[in-house]
């Protein structure tokens, strides 16, 4: 647990240091608050509107963690068809390219039309915007078995499922947890984007919403659930990192750190 | 999509009618590696198997001894010729061990692709550890094994394979000359007490004679069998004893001849 502690101490280190070279600069220069405001403003905000952007925050880390839930199993779906069908390869895969191109305002309307005012369109925004690194990774995962061995499989008579199961599926498993990495880097901003481009009927519309509104209003607000965003998108891929560990334990990282 | 599995090749399920394990008569085989011109790897190979029999086949590099025991396998078809063999596994040059599955689960491989439960798979395997002198690594993961162990393990896999005809493709081949030394010496004590019928390729003229009752010599590419050498010579044999090296004089005689031609 203290060399764990040890091993954060660079992050912790160098982000006082920005924090205080961003507090004296506010300071200093007297920077107009509605444009940058003071790190000691934001840490009032954060504990002054604690529950507000708590209970926005909630429903903002839902949306993320069912959205790339999705992503993760429509991504390596999408993967394993694309190893298993070469028609389908070229069928879809330059869709999916272009897919991430696609300015999500044009669909957000649409989406809310199919789907309310919900979730829904937002886990559809967010696996959108996450799937693809999933599928990219995976695929190159499945290509890279080794031939042999699913000659060997062969050998030993294993049917066309069992190769799959026993070696192509395990070989891809470490990169498609490498795409998920980046597609839980890329699924907090998927969740802003989500949330400003998709209206809420909730009590709470995220924070997302959040954010936007008090940019216009509040500004250490919007910096105060900033940080909050920040600091969920380093536990999710440390979370990932953690469960990598569990899931793909005989690939080797020195010291747990993730690559 | 090179991935893909494709059928197996017309495997040569049928036993031949004589009785014997393998029988392969003018075997011949010939690739066509895309641009380049055809490369003829087996100009008639002729050979026999009996039942229980170690057969080695010796060669230099290159001479199509892999590609014989593919089309043993039924992984390979030929493109001339008859082959005629009881069931037959191959264990390849690279242990292949997959990496995510303990050494106990890489050894009962065979086992589950067969149908058989995990549970099974892994008692059945696990009951020859010990005799493999590998107790205590069941669950080891195949890199925290050594090199001899790795084979062990890859060996017993092909064993539990449960088929007559183990084809060894160079199975120590990458090995350190010690370690060698001893895996020889393992595989010879194995094989008395699970007898199968072997076809043992390897480049070590020596490992062949001290491993085998029979040694075909391989022509260079395209190979063909130039001389066939009984071994009548009790076990267990040294690579130093004076029959051994009187055949392996006999052996590398016919390659060097080979070579000249």
């Amino acid at each position: 647990m203290r060399r764990r502690a040890l091993r954060a101490l660079p992050a912790v280190v160098l982000a006082a240091l920005l924090v205080g070279g961003w507090e004296l600069y506010v300071d200093l220069a007297g920077v107009e608050p509605a444009l940058l405001p003071a790190p000691h403003d934001v840490a009032s905000s954060l504990w002054n509107s604690g529950e507000l952007l708590l209970r926005n925050f909630s429903v903002t880390a839902e949306e993320v963690v069912l959205g790339l839930a999705v992503a993760l199993v429509a991504g390596f779906a999408l993967a394993v068809a694309i190893h298993l069908s070469p028609l389908f390869r070229r069928a879809f895969y330059p869709l999916a390219v272009g897919s991430q191109a696609l300015p999500i305002p044009v669909i957000g309307v649409l989406l809310v039309f199919w789907w309310g005012f919900g979730i829904v369109p937002k886990l559809a925004v967010i696996a959108l915007i996450c799937f693809f690194p999933v599928v990219v990774t995976t695929v190159d995962g499945l290509a890279a078995v080794d031939p042999d061995q699913l000659k060997l499989l062969r050998t030993l008579d294993a049917s066309r499922w069992q190769a799959f199961r026993l070696a192509e599926l395990p070989a891809a498993l470490p990169a498609a947890l490498s795409g998920a990495r980046i597609a839980i880097a890329v699924g907090v901003i998927g969740a802003f984007i989500a949330e400003t481009t998709t209206p809420t009927s909730g009590p709470y519309p995220g924070l997302g919403r959040e954010i936007i509104t008090d940019v216009n209003l509040q500004m250490p607000r919007a910096y105060a659930g900033t940080v909050v965003l920040f600091g969920f998108a380093i536990a999710c891929f440390y979370a990932l990192s953690l469960a990598e560990r569990k899931l793909a334990p005989w690939t080797t990282r020195p010291r747990g750190e993730p690559h | 999509m090179s991935t893909q599995a494709k059928p197996l090749a017309q495997a040569p399920s049928r036993e031949p009618a004589t009785g014997d394990a393998v029988l392969t008569r003018a075997l011949t085989r010939t690739y066509r590696d895309g641009r380049r011109a055809e490369v003829r790897a087996l100009a008639g190979i002729s050979l026999r198997v009996a039942h229980g029999e170690v057969l080695a086949v010796v060669g230099p590099s290159g001479c199509g001894k892999t590609t014989l025991l593919e089309l043993i396998c039924g992984l390979q078809a030929a493109d001339a010729g008859t082959i005629a063999c009881a069931p037959a596994v191959l264990m390849p040059q690279r242990d292949l061990l997959l990496p995510w599955l303990s050494a106990c689960d890489n050894a009962g491989l065979a086992l589950r692709v067969a149908g058989h439960s995990r549970a099974e798979a892994r008692a059945r395997a696990s009951a020859l550890f010990a005799e493999l002198g590998l107790d205590g690594f069941q669950e080891a993961r195949p890199r925290e094994l050594s090199g001899g162990m790795r084979q062990r393990v890859a060996f017993l896999r092909t064993l539990l394979a449960g088929k007559p005809v183990l084809c060894l493709d160079e199975p120590f081949g990458a090995l350190d000359a010690i370690t060698r030394g001893e895996m020889q010496e393992w595989l010879s004590r194995t094989l008395i007490r699970e007898p199968r019928t072997v076809v043992l390729v390897t480049h070590d003229v020596e490992e062949a004679i001290v491993l085998a009752d029979r040694v075909a010599v391989l022509s260079p590419r395209p190979g063909r069998v130039i001389e066939e050498l009984e071994v009548d010579l009790a076990r267990p044999r040294a690579r130093t004893d004076a029959a051994v090296a009187a055949i392996r004089e006999r052996a590398l005689l016919a390659l060097e001849l080979a070579a000249r031609a």
